[in-house]
């Protein structure tokens, strides 16, 4: 049996009130005994054949030669193998969902567990910035220019590729702090902003020049940009709330996921009066959804000095979309988990705010295009449960803004811009990579994307 | 950073800013707003453009000091910086010719209907206008409405000019005595704008208010500024700011409004507390 050396975590008591990091990540020794237990699979570059943890990498990090170099205790190397591949190694080893990917088809897990792949790429990205970020080696000014909309992981990647090819880009970000859903969505204990802004640093002396407060669709247009840049890629992310259309969702004390989480992350209203946005959070909040983002808002609502914190969630355990890791680590914090559950109302009080949710229980039916099992009411099965806040964490849609504005620029029909394999949109030399395009819904895939295109603009701007 | 070129204090706790903000000036229109944070631990608040000069890359905005956020905004000075300004944000008034256009302004809502009454002139439509609030001090921008509307009445609720009353008051003489309203629009305190819809409403005149919920982002992605218009949620942000007065339900916009009252008072506490040390 080979098993996996546990991460280091922050202990349970201090979580509760704290927006501390949760993981704490490898000393240096046990990043190399945990990375002696790789079996170094072969990659065969001449046949084309990839070690299978390589495989199941969507930046297609070698992951063998950079787990090689930690075991030896050579960390420079380590991380210059990442770079290769990856501009954000900090931000990927902390949010990735690698047991889906890298870990789930590594050899060890047939017989014991996954090496901690992750754990190991955060040690080394950990390593490197509290020591210097080294810039890469970069290719000879094309005189070419790409301008590049939005500063989360798709941007921020395709950003970091081209300029490594040596064109010159700028990124246009709406807001006023860089980095995207990795600042406003994804919470500090889960992913420190320092750590953030520490690898937008790395972009930007990568050449990449970044402008603020800019939102194109709005202060410039597409267009406009098109006549000044050799190609543009849209990277605006899913930035727009979905609602459940029940009644009661404008009371006071209803927060879309989005708002409750940009309030708390990018304003930083935790640190309220001492910051100036201010967050409402009752003793007793009910967050509805059980993705990453649900997850993530009831963790908040528990450190805010919420009491009672559930997740409503209308399927079962097996169907939550949240990463294993988050949901074990919100139940051991207290969240509860009220599952094939319903909400039908949102019912407020004679002042106008939250008193109380109505649900219907739910059963499995047969299963759904998404292959999992239907959920379907049950007759005469409605309760009420009392709660002051409520979070509508289910998922958001397409940012519609710059498809709006945007003429010949095509969209399906739930809003996302349409793109072929390499990202190309219909317009020419404009693409699209990450939540704005269909199907995309992690950091790694938004940043997988982000290379694809950046490899397509590099080939449309050279030809 | 957006350097302050002008201050100005127009009225009592009024202040007009001319900031520099070349990109905003440049697409600016009627109707459109800013979102602005002063600093580092600053808030993000939503300001209507009162006018821009894309020549000089500048826009103008006049803010009424109520809060935290807006007395410590009145209290910088020409040449001081504002750390972040985006936009313009919203969408654009739409004007075009109506006929008879009634532009109503309440308080500091006066200023946006400037650059509006402006639009409307353009479009070769009447305009008479109504500007009110509390005393006869607070009726900023009066000059330029005059001179820009063909007629101008004036309430104030203590008297002190004008008529003594609301300006509905003046605005159901004007139906009762006066021709054809085409349109109406009103943009200032809640309880003015309901009012005014329920005015118009009696008489089936078209009526546009712009709203002024709490916003974060102001780009559509916080859904703060959500507002049910003709029984549907609609985000003011990116959907408005103006719409049917007839269709707003101006009961929940008021409740949404009075969300962190008690927080900002705690600011403003701390913020007075901080002043006087």
């Amino acid at each position: 049996m080979s098993l996996r050396l546990s991460m280091p975590e922050l202990g349970l008591k201090k979580r509760r009130h704290s927006f501390d990091e949760v993981a704490l990540g490898y000393s240096a020794e046990q990043a190399i005994a945990e990375a002696k237990r790789c079996l170094q699979c072969a990659s065969i570059k001449s046949r084309n054949i990839k070690a299978e943890c390589v495989r199941g990498c969507p930046t297609e990090t070698d992951i063998p030669r950079f787990v090689k170099y930690v075991s030896e205790g050579d960390f420079d190397s380590a991380i210059e193998v990442i770079k290769e591949r990856n501009a954000l190694p900090a931000i990927c080893g902390r949010v990735c969902p690698y047991e889906n990917q890298c870990e789930k088809l590594c050899i060890l897990s047939k017989k014991g567990e996954a090496l901690a792949i992750g754990g190991l790429e955060r040690f080394v990205a950990d390593h490197e910035r509290k020591k210097n970020i080294k810039v890469s080696k970069k290719a000879e000014t094309s005189g070419k220019i790409v301008a590049v909309i939005g500063s989360g992981p798709a941007g921020l990647t395709t950003a970091a590729d081209l300029a490594k090819l040596g064109h010159d880009v700028t990124i246009y970000e709406a807001l006023h702090e860089v980095g995207g859903v990795l600042m406003y969505g994804i919470p500090e204990f889960r992913l420190p902003k320092e750590i953030v802004q520490a690898e937008v640093e790395y972009v930007k002396r990568l050449g990449v020049s970044i402008q603020t407060n800019v939102v194109i669709g709005r202060s410039i247009g597409v267009e406009g940009l098109l006549e000044k840049f050799d190609a543009v890629f849209i990277g605006t992310g899913a930035g727009l709330p979905r609602f459940l259309n029940i009644p009661g969702e404008n009371l006071n004390g209803v927060y879309s996921s989005n708002e409750f989480l940009i309030r708390t992350n990018l304003m930083k209203a935790y640190k309220f009066p001492e910051y100036d946005t201010p967050i409402k959070i009752g003793k007793k909040v009910a967050v509805i959804g059980a993705g990453n983002v649900a997850i993530d808002s009831a963790r908040v609502a528990l450190r805010l000095g919420g009491e009672d914190v559930c997740i409503i969630y209308r399927r079962s355990e097996k169907e939550m979309p949240a990463r294993a890791e988050e949901i074990k680590r919100a139940k051991e914090e207290g969240i509860q988990f009220k599952l094939l559950t319903n909400p039908v109302r949102i019912i407020g009080d004679e002042g106008g705010w939250v008193k109380q949710i109505e649900c219907v229980r739910m059963k499995l039916g047969d299963s759904d295009k998404s292959g999992r099992r239907m959920p379907i009411p049950i007759e005469d099965s409605e309760f009420t449960l009392d709660v002051d806040t409520v979070i509508i964490a289910i998922g958001q849609s397409p940012n519609p803004l710059i498809s709006k504005v945007t003429n010949g620029l095509k969209t399906t029909r739930g809003g996302a811009i349409k793109i072929d394999e390499n990202g190309r949109t219909s317009l020419e030399g404009v693409f699209a990579g990450g939540d704005i395009t269909p199907g995309t819904a992690t950091v790694i895939e938004a940043m997988s994307a982000g290379k694809r295109a950046a490899r397509a603009i590099h080939e449309y701007i050279s030809r | 950073m957006h350097k302050i070129i002008t201050k100005k204090e127009i009225a009592p706790a009024v202040k007009l800013f001319e900031i520099k903000a070349p990109l905003v000036a440049k697409k600016a229109r009627a109707g459109q707003f800013v979102i602005l944070r002063i600093d580092e631990n600053g808030e993000r608040i939503p300001l209507t453009i009162a006018n821009f000069d894309a020549q000089r890359g500048s826009i103008t905005i006049i803010f009424h000091e109520v809060g935290k956020t807006t007395k410590q905004l009145g209290g910088l000075n020409e040449g001081d910086n504002i750390a972040d300004i985006v936009g313009p944000l919203g969408n654009a008034m739409v004007s075009k010719k109506y006929g008879t256009v009634v532009c109503i302004g309440g308080g500091v809502g006066i200023a946006p209907i400037y650059l509006k009454i402006k639009a409307f002139k353009r479009a070769g439509n009447e305009v008479i206008s109504i500007i009110g609030a509390r005393t006869k001090e607070l009726l900023i921008l009066e000059e330029g409405i005059r001179k820009t509307s063909d007629e101008l009445y004036i309430a104030t609720d203590d008297g002190s000019k004008g008529h003594h009353g609301f300006v509905t008051d003046v605005l159901q003489e004007l139906i009762d005595t006066k021709k054809n309203i085409d349109l109406v629009l009103a943009v200032g305190p809640v309880v003015m704008m309901r009012a005014v819809g329920n005015v118009t409403k009696r008489h089936g005149i078209k009526t546009v208010v712009s709203l002024n919920p709490i916003m974060i982002d102001g780009t559509g992605m916080c859904g703060a500024c959500r507002v049910t218009i003709d029984g549907k949620s609609r985000f003011a942000c990116v959907d408005g700011p103006e719409f049917d007065a007839h269709l707003v339900d101006f009961e929940e916009l008021m409740n949404r409004q009075r969300i962190y009252l008690d927080e900002e008072d705690v600011a403003l506490q701390k913020f007075e507390d901080h002043k006087c040390h």
